[in-house]
């Protein structure tokens, strides 16, 4: 078989035989994963249903009809009221704070090599003290109410964003700083339409996996010291044994990270579409 | 030829620095701490800062030091620690083996993407309830809970890796006679490696993130369940002092496995400093 | 004179690990002259240019553009270039690439559109305007520079090795169109080269380097027609022969290393 015969796209080369046979062998390929893909899923919850309905009974594992009747019961829209959008505003407080704080200071420290030498390492170890760790400090200094809960989230989200922007502002390729100074581009001007741009994939994976943190210290916050909100819910389920809804609980917070995170996709897919396509004439 | 070169941001160019009143690079962020230790130390002791709620710095530096040496300190680093190991072990051990299957099977990970995007953004925190029922309140929940938020990224990581391997090269190894068990140890894992570390690399944080919190919440032996402990008591420079020495245990993780990453990828791209 | 350098150097470093760059370069370019430089490989080229557009500030010496001297980057220069994939900005169209140096000169929004049009007409890349520079191949994106340093209006136009990293067909047509845009801008132009060609087939005049310590060698008046042809003209045994001439002195400088007094001639 000749190497250059061997067409490389994709995970499994296949030999160029003829176009036909190789467009027939890749849609099989393609339904069969779309098939799976569907399948798979489905057969779990199945499986989930039969066993806890049929096999064991178990306290701590109901059967899947009941624990998406409790959902729709209890979350439509009571709690939804009561103790989603509170946690959900939490977060997104705390969040936006970070980011913008975040981003702004990043900037500056980007910009001044010796502010970055000076200050870096301290935010480094900042950044490595587990967050949980913050949380009763935080509440012997503010107190247990909104206000420290979202200090916490801001405070953990900031460092993570802060050293991104930096890394990413500093490492902007010396090519488009020298065609902004020859050209005439300085200040804010430069600052909003090449250092950003540019710093700006570095800055959005800062942000994403900030944003999980976010939510952790959220759900975390709400467990240890609330009266209301997701995490305090589920605690609290569990406590009164009460566990289809705390199952329902548990599902909204997944469903919930999993919206947050398709949201954010969302957002980066249309800020960063030049760097896809960049990426992506590069590798061909 | 003595006027001083300057580059285009101004800062004089490394190769300058003949020494003299220039300061290494390395006395800048000595400097910085030692600033932030003294003004910790103003304001809480000049009353800035409420001494009750925050103690100075010195006693807060002080009563770690009588933590450590008084021996009380280290069962607890043990304990977190012990968490965190098993924690990120068990995810190593399953991620590791389950990304390279996906990253090599398409098919395998088109039927799993579904379940792995939606059980990888749910924050582990949420099943501490569960956890608790199933597993009680001792290592084993700490361990579960660690083991399953560590294990998403370096599984995912792995993953991207194996998938990503450059086609070029395997086939290349294709072309020179190497079968797929070959293929898969000689060319894909080693090509897969930088990512299989940052993976271990944010796994490790997340896994002691988890044992803390579980200690936190749940009551686990450590340093986790101690911080809560000395809140609840009002004994708050031993609740600062913990705060202190958790922080100094991430940090010397990190930075630990930070150095093997370095140390396994010398002969990778992104260690490779520009040739003089 | 519209740029005049007199005595520039440039060293790296200090003391023992100094390094000169630079060593003494003078050089006149008049208005509308097209002025190419060429000289054996590290001389120095770089780094010439980017001492006189301001981007590096040069140890001793001083550049001159209509007798007022430079400090940092001056208004009426524009410089193309060697990468343009590092230059041309990958987050926005091509057409925003062109507009954004002008956006600071204050112009009227019109007469910004104006020249942004009349700039991608010189360079014959009107459909193109849209696009994303990663979209474009190599030569399009080139032009692409050329046109935002011609739509900046610049009183003298750098370039440090533009066309070295496309194909030698793309740069034939990159030189030629060269040739067009000054009959329609009448640019003044000083081309940094390492094609010993294509600084003749550009040139008025052609400033050879030395090696290190840089200096200029010698400078040599072009004698053919103005019309150029990518075949005719080098075809003609005035090309061969300034080429043969060029060719000779840079190698001859790359094997020695003695220190010659600049030598002006029409050679």
């Amino acid at each position: 078989m000749s190497v250059i015969s061997v067409i490389t796209k994709g995970h499994q080369p296949t030999v160029d035989v003829s176009s036909r046979r190789w467009s027939d062998a890749r849609w099989r390929r393609n339904a069969l994963g779309t098939t799976l893909e569907i399948l798979v899923p489905l057969a779990l919850l199945g499986i989930w249903e039969f066993v806890t309905t049929q096999l064991v009974h178990s306290f701590y594992f109901p059967p899947l009809h009941k624990i998406l009747s409790t959902l729709v019961d209890v979350w439509f829209f009571d709690h939804m009221k009561a103790d989603l959008v509170p946690s959900v505003a939490r977060l997104l407080v705390g969040y936006g704070i970070a980011v913008i704080l975040g981003v702004g200071i990043g900037a500056f420290l980007g910009l001044s090599r010796r502010a970055q030498i000076a200050v870096e390492p301290l935010i480094e170890f900042l950044r490595s003290i587990p967050p949980p760790a913050f949380l009763p400090a935080a509440m012997v200094i503010i107190g247990v109410d909104d206000g420290m809960r979202v200090f916490v989230i801001t405070f953990v989200c900031l460092w993570p964003i802060l050293l991104n922007t930096a890394d990413g502002i500093a490492g902007v390729d010396q090519g488009f700083l020298d065609t902004a100074k020859v050209f005439g581009i300085k200040g804010f001007e430069r600052f909003r339409r090449v250092l950003l741009p540019a710093a700006a994939p570095q800055i959005f994976a800062g942000m994403r996996t900030t944003l999980a943190i976010g939510l952790i210290l959220m759900v975390i916050s709400e467990m240890v010291a609330s009266i209301n909100g997701i995490g305090y819910f589920v605690l609290n389920s569990q406590r009164t044994f009460a566990i289809p809804e705390m199952w329902s609980g548990t599902i909204v917070l997944g469903v919930l990270g999993y919206l947050l995170n398709f949201m954010f996709l969302c957002v980066e897919r249309k800020a960063l579409h030049w760097h896809r396509g960049l990426k992506a004439g590069q590798n061909v | 030829m003595s006027a001083e070169v300057r580059s285009t941001l101004g800062v004089p160019l490394n190769e300058l620095n003949s020494g003299g009143f220039q300061l290494p690079s390395w006395c800048w962020p000595l400097i910085t701490v030692a600033v932030v230790l003294c003004f910790w130390e103003f304001c809480s002791r000049f009353g800035i800062i409420s001494s009750r709620f925050i103690p100075p710095m010195s006693v807060t530096f002080a009563k770690l030091g009588e933590e450590a040496l008084s021996g009380s300190l280290w069962p607890l680093v043990g304990d977190t620690l012990r968490g965190w190991a098993l924690g990120l072990g068990i995810a190593m051990g399953i991620g590791i083996p389950t990304g390279v299957l996906l990253g090599s099977s398409p098919l395998a990970y088109r039927s799993v993407r579904v379940i792995i995007e939606f059980l990888r953004p749910m924050p582990s925190v949420a099943l501490i309830p569960l956890t608790v029922l199933v597993f009680g309140i001792g290592l084993k929940s700490e361990v579960f809970l660690a083991a399953f938020a560590a294990l998403w990224p370096v599984l995912v990581q792995t993953l991207y890796g194996v998938a990503d391997t450059d086609p070029v090269a395997v086939d290349t190894g294709r072309a020179f006679g190497l079968n797929g068990w070959e293929r898969l140890y000689k060319i894909k894992l080693p090509s897969a490696l930088p990512y299989i570390l940052t993976g271990v690399r944010i796994s490790s944080a997340v896994s002691l993130i988890l044992a803390v919190t579980a200690e936190l919440i749940i009551g686990s032996p450590g340093l986790g369940q101690a911080i809560e402990a000395a809140r609840q008591g009002s004994a708050y420079d031993a609740m600062y002092a913990l705060i202190l020495a958790t922080g100094i245990l991430g940090y010397l993780l990190n930075i630990g496995i930070m150095r093997m990453q370095c140390r396994l990828l010398h002969w990778h791209q992104s260690q490779r400093r520009i040739a003089p | 004179m519209l740029l005049e350098i007199s005595n520039l150097g440039k060293v790296y470093g200090m003391g023992r690990n100094a390094v000169e760059a630079i060593g003494r370069i003078d050089l006149s370019i008049r208005e509308h002259e097209f002025v190419s430089v060429v000289g054996p490989s590290g001389c120095g080229k770089t780094t010439l240019m980017k001492c006189i557009s301001g981007l590096l500030e040069s140890t001793t010496g001083e550049v001159r553009l209509r007798g007022k001297r430079i400090s940092g980057t001056p208004e009426g220069m524009a410089l193309v270039f060697q990468e343009y994939g590092r230059s041309l900005f990958p987050w926005v169209t091509a057409r925003e690439n062109i507009l954004l140096p002008l956006k600071h000169q204050r112009l009227d929004k019109r007469v910004m559109n104006e020249r942004v049009e009349e700039a991608v007409d010189a360079v014959g890349l009107a459909e193109a305007i849209d696009r994303y520079p990663w979209q474009l191949s190599g030569g399009m994106q080139q032009r692409i520079a050329i046109a935002r340093a011609l739509a900046y209006k610049p009183e003298i136009l750098l370039m440090d090795e533009p066309f070295a990293s496309v194909d030698a067909q793309t740069r034939a047509d990159l030189e030629d169109l060269l040739l067009l845009v000054r009959r329609r801008y009448s640019i003044t132009l000083l081309l940094v080269t390492h094609d010993i060609d294509e600084s003749i087939y550009i040139g008025d005049r052609v400033v050879i380097l030395s090696g290190a310590p840089t200096h200029v060698k010698e400078e040599c008046v072009i004698d053919l027609p103005g019309l150029r042809d990518q075949v005719k003209t080098k075809e003609l045994q005035e090309f061969a022969r300034l080429r043969a001439h060029v060719f000779t002195q840079i190698r001859h400088d790359r094997a020695s290393d003695t220190k010659k007094q600049a030598v002006r001639s029409t050679c």
